[in-house]
């Protein structure tokens, strides 16, 4: 009746994730049934949860990250403490028990905090930059958020129900196949990435469908803002790096479920060949994460520099540099497989030529700051945080893109590091320079500087305190992934490491408080003229937060830096009265949830051999998608006095905050 | 900072010296260049499966090679289905067109039959081979044989139930402009599917069959 799973599941045994679950649960809980008692489910069921709008589902996206960086990062701190006190004892998790953390640790960050943030930034924004009212497609984009959501929910069911992968965030075989891992740890990291990887897929192809067909009239190609050119870039990589990561998970699927030999010792399976496919993946995947990172960087610093962006074209040209040769490093992951002098040379040629253009950017970035007016606000601080930052995680990656020094760096924590240093310093500050620079934006109101700021300097101090020991213990011979270790000299860098970790908490803290303080004095951080911080792009042209239908006439785009441009004409020629016309937007659907649902069950059902809830609800999902298309209305008009109404409510505002400004 | 009303349409906004970009694109051009995105994807996917083909071909682990497995005439019957289905949705496009309905679900009806004779075909060589003791745990080469073929195999069978769908949508709410959307995409998956096809005639079977 219910295939592998029983009582026997719920690890009675194991204080720390059974702890952590029941608060888990008890959150989980009494926020739900405060939503129920206080009488929002109504409000969040219509105006959130089957909502079509690309910025609400933006910030849903945001939403998911910000809280699964709470779980990834409560990993990370077990996982620094124990090697804080791991020294000739066993510390305080048990073995079985820190694999499983190591494991969860860099499948959540990656995948469900670092490109949910991203794509939910992408959504918020890039319709708005591009001056249109919605994305191309709006129900599946529900569908792509909620099955993000599904996959989310299975890896942290985990936790409490059987146990997680104990492989390492990407499963290799032949630890991964049913030999050496019989339990459903796997088939949980499996079963998680193939369901939230078909929502990223459906992500990838909206937004690149957005950006190549829905532009507003005159945003040719080489006039949309920079953030709109790496959005597509980023996309472009996930259309055709994830099936690439569907159809590798597919062939582990079919080995564990089905006794195939695509990588088992036995029969003739090739092991590395699931390297290969993994990271012809893997490796466009953290182009996927730092391209719109990029992006954010480059509108945050011409913002903050009050200058256009220096070298456009250049900067368009790097990134689509990136997103070609990203295609061609992928076996510098193992160059330690032995493909042989020849092969190791050329791809460790070309992991150095894709620094290069990465390198124009910086230099394009330190040109708009020169020579600018530079307003250090947090956004910036950020900004200026990964320059540095990012800069030394690329020249360690340059290093260990020397084949000869891989051969010893390999699998050390020096190459821990590196990754975090070009992770948390590239696309964890560019997704909190966003957060920061667009919250304003889709609430309408900003956030705290003072907090801010001291977020960010706990993020910096305690990024370089946790990490930079990791390169000295890396060199000294410290492979990755130890549960406890006997060398003396390890263990005072190890110690400084875990101080780090506390620095950064610090850190999250602030930014928790920050929200808090932001919220409860929004009134005073209140933005009237959804222009705070004198933008250059569309998507300051409309309201803060915009209203449904974003733009009350599609604006008119000459050159880069649209809205800077109709600011200046406006100074010149004031402005016209407009002809207001009714919008038809989409209907909301809960489509995108109820789908969700029955795949959530779905994956449960397979991960546990539960063949009969399988096929329930499979059938169910079907039904959903046949219900959907047989639905009559799926668009609902706004009436013209609606949008007169709206409009001039913002073009009111703005013109008082001109008039004051001109008094002073 | 300022005022920005300049929602006007005049002349000199729009900036004379570039190509005039009209704004967005139809609804069907939006779906349909969507659809070919997916497809793309799509194709990248089976991509891999012919790489972990053409890597394991020759691994049989002393269990039998394409060569003593593989039917030619077999797979000559399943091509020509299914070449013949994609023409018989060629017809049904035809018939979209000018709102036939009539020849609308006849060509479909012939569509679904002929994809549906080829999935007989298909799922009667995966039996007899598992029976015979060359089910796809024998060998790497028959696991990839396996992995590949039945996920264009899984492809028509989803298509197949796109299609009676489609069909009696069209047959419910006539050909609104929304279902003829639906259906073009229908049709570029269908034709893909052929496409796929061909590639594994080409690789898996004539070249296993030479070998």
């Amino acid at each position: 009746m219910f295939g592998k799973l029983s009582l026997a599941a719920i690890p009675l045994d194991q204080p720390i994730p059974l702890v952590t679950g029941a608060v888990v649960l008890v959150v989980i809980l009494a926020v739900l049934a405060w939503v129920v008692i206080a009488g929002h489910l109504p409000y969040l069921w219509r105006e959130w949860i089957t909502s079509v709008d690309h910025k609400r589902i933006g910030v849903m996206y945001v939403l998911l990250a910000s809280v699964m960086l709470l779980r990834g990062f409560a990993d990370a701190i077990m996982m620094r403490a124990q090697q804080a006190l791991a020294f000739q004892s066993n510390g305080f998790l048990p073995p079985e028990h820190y694999n499983q953390i190591f494991s969860a640790h860099g499948t959540i960050m990656i995948f469900f905090v670092a490109m949910p943030f991203v794509i939910g930034l992408m959504n918020l924004v890039v319709p708005l930059q591009l001056g249109v009212r919605d994305v191309a497609f709006p129900t599946l984009n529900s569908v792509g958020f909620w099955l993000t959501a599904t996959g989310a929910l299975l890896v942290n069911v985990s936790l409490v129900v059987g146990e997680f992968a104990r492989t390492g965030w990407l499963p290799y075989p032949p630890l991964s196949e049913m030999t050496y891992s019989p339990g459903v740890g796997v088939d949980y990291y499996t079963w998680s990435l193939e369901i939230s990887g078909i929502g990223t897929l459906v992500a990838g192809i909206n937004l690149v469908t957005t950006v190549l067909k829905i532009r507003t009239k005159g945003m040719s190609y080489m006039r949309m803002p920079i953030f709109c050119w790496t959005t597509l870039a980023s996309n472009l990589l996930i259309i055709s790096a994830f099936p690439i990561l569907t159809a590798t998970l597919a062939m582990l699927i079919l080995d564990r479920y089905l006794g195939f030999h695509f990588f088992t010792n036995e029969g003739g399976g090739n092991v590395m060949m699931f390297m290969n496919l993994i990271w012809a993946w893997g490796h466009p995947e953290v182009y996927i994460l730092v391209l719109p990172a990029f992006g954010v960087f480059s509108e945050v610093v011409s913002t903050f520099s009050g200058k256009p962006l220096f070298g456009y074209r250049s900067m368009v040209l790097a990134t689509m540099a990136i997103c070609v040769i990203s295609f061609t490093v992928w076996l510098h992951h193992f160059f330690t497989m032995g493909a042989g002098p020849d092969v190791n040379a050329i791809f460790g040629i070309a992991s150095m030529i894709i620094a290069v253009p990465t390198g124009v950017k910086i230099y394009n970035w330190l040109f708009t700051m020169f020579g600018g007016r530079i307003r250090f606000a947090t956004p910036m601080m950020w900004s200026i945080g990964f320059m540095v930052t990012f800069i030394i995680g690329g020249l360690t990656g340059v290093l260990v893109a020397v084949p000869p020094a891989d051969f010893l760096l390999h699998n050390s924590l020096f190459l821990v590091a590196h990754f975090h240093n070009v992770i948390i310093g590239g696309v964890l500050f560019g997704a909190f320079a966003g957060y920061t620079y667009w919250f304003p934006k889709a609430f309408g109101f900003r956030l705290q500087e003072g907090w801010g700021i001291a977020a960010f300097w706990f993020w910096l101090i305690g990024f370089y305190v946790a990490f930079m020991p990791l390169y000295a213990v890396g060199f000294l011979g410290m492979t990755r992934r130890m549960q406890h270790f006997d060398v003396p000299e390890w263990r005072p860098w190890l110690a400084v490491a875990s101080v780090g970790a506390g620095l950064i908490l610090t850190g999250i803290i602030c930014q928790i408080v920050q929200l808090v303080v932001s919220i409860r004095h929004r009134a005073e951080l209140r933005d009237l003229t959804g222009d705070p911080w004198d933008g250059r792009s569309l998507e300051w042209a409309t309201a803060s937060p915009p209203p449904a239908f974003n733009f009350a006439v599609m604006p008119n785009v000459s050159g880069t830096d649209a809205y800077w441009a109709m600011k200046r004409l406006a100074r010149t020629e004031g402005t016209k009265e407009v002809d207001y016309q009714p919008i038809e937007m989409p209907r909301n659907s809960p489509t995108g949830f109820v789908c969700a649902f029955f795949a959530t069950f779905m994956g449960f059902a397979l991960i546990w051999h539960i063949w009969w809830m399988v096929i329930v609800a499979l059938i169910g999902a079907y039904a959903t998608f046949v219900v959907f298309a047989w639905r009559d209305h799926d668009e609902y008009e706004i009436p013209t006095e609606e949008v007169a109404r709206l409009d001039r409510a913002n073009i009111a505002a703005r013109r008082e905050l001109v008039t004051a400004a001109g008094n002073v | 900072m300022s005022i920005a009303v300049v929602h006007g349409h005049d002349a000199h906004v729009i900036g004379l010296e570039d190509a005039v970009h009209e704004g967005p694109a139809s609804k069907r051009i939006i779906t349909g260049f969507g659809f070919w995105i997916f497809l793309l994807s799509d194709i990248v996917m089976f991509s891999c499966f012919f790489a972990a083909y053409a890597v394991l071909s020759g691994q049989t682990a002393g269990g039998p090679s394409g060569a003593e497995l593989f039917n030619l005439r077999n797979v000559a019957i399943e091509t020509a289905f299914l070449l013949l289905s994609s023409f018989a949705c060629g017809m049904a496009s035809i018939a979209a067109e000018v709102r036939s309905h009539l020849w609308f679900q006849i060509a479909m009806a012939v569509t679904c039959v002929l994809g549906l004779g080829f999935l007989v075909i298909e799922f009667r060589e995966f039996a007899e081979l598992i029976a015979r003791g060359a089910g796809p745990s024998r060998s790497a080469f028959l696991s990839s044989f396996f992995a590949l073929v039945g996920c264009h195999g899984l492809h028509v069978s989803a298509g197949t139930l796109w299609l009676l769908t489609m069909m009696a949508q069209v047959f419910a709410k006539g050909f609104r402009a929304d279902i003829l959307r639906r259906f073009l995409c229908f049709a570029l998956f269908w034709h893909a599917l052929d496409i796929v096809w061909v590639a594994i005639f080409s690789v898996v079977y004539l070249l296993g069959s030479a070998a």
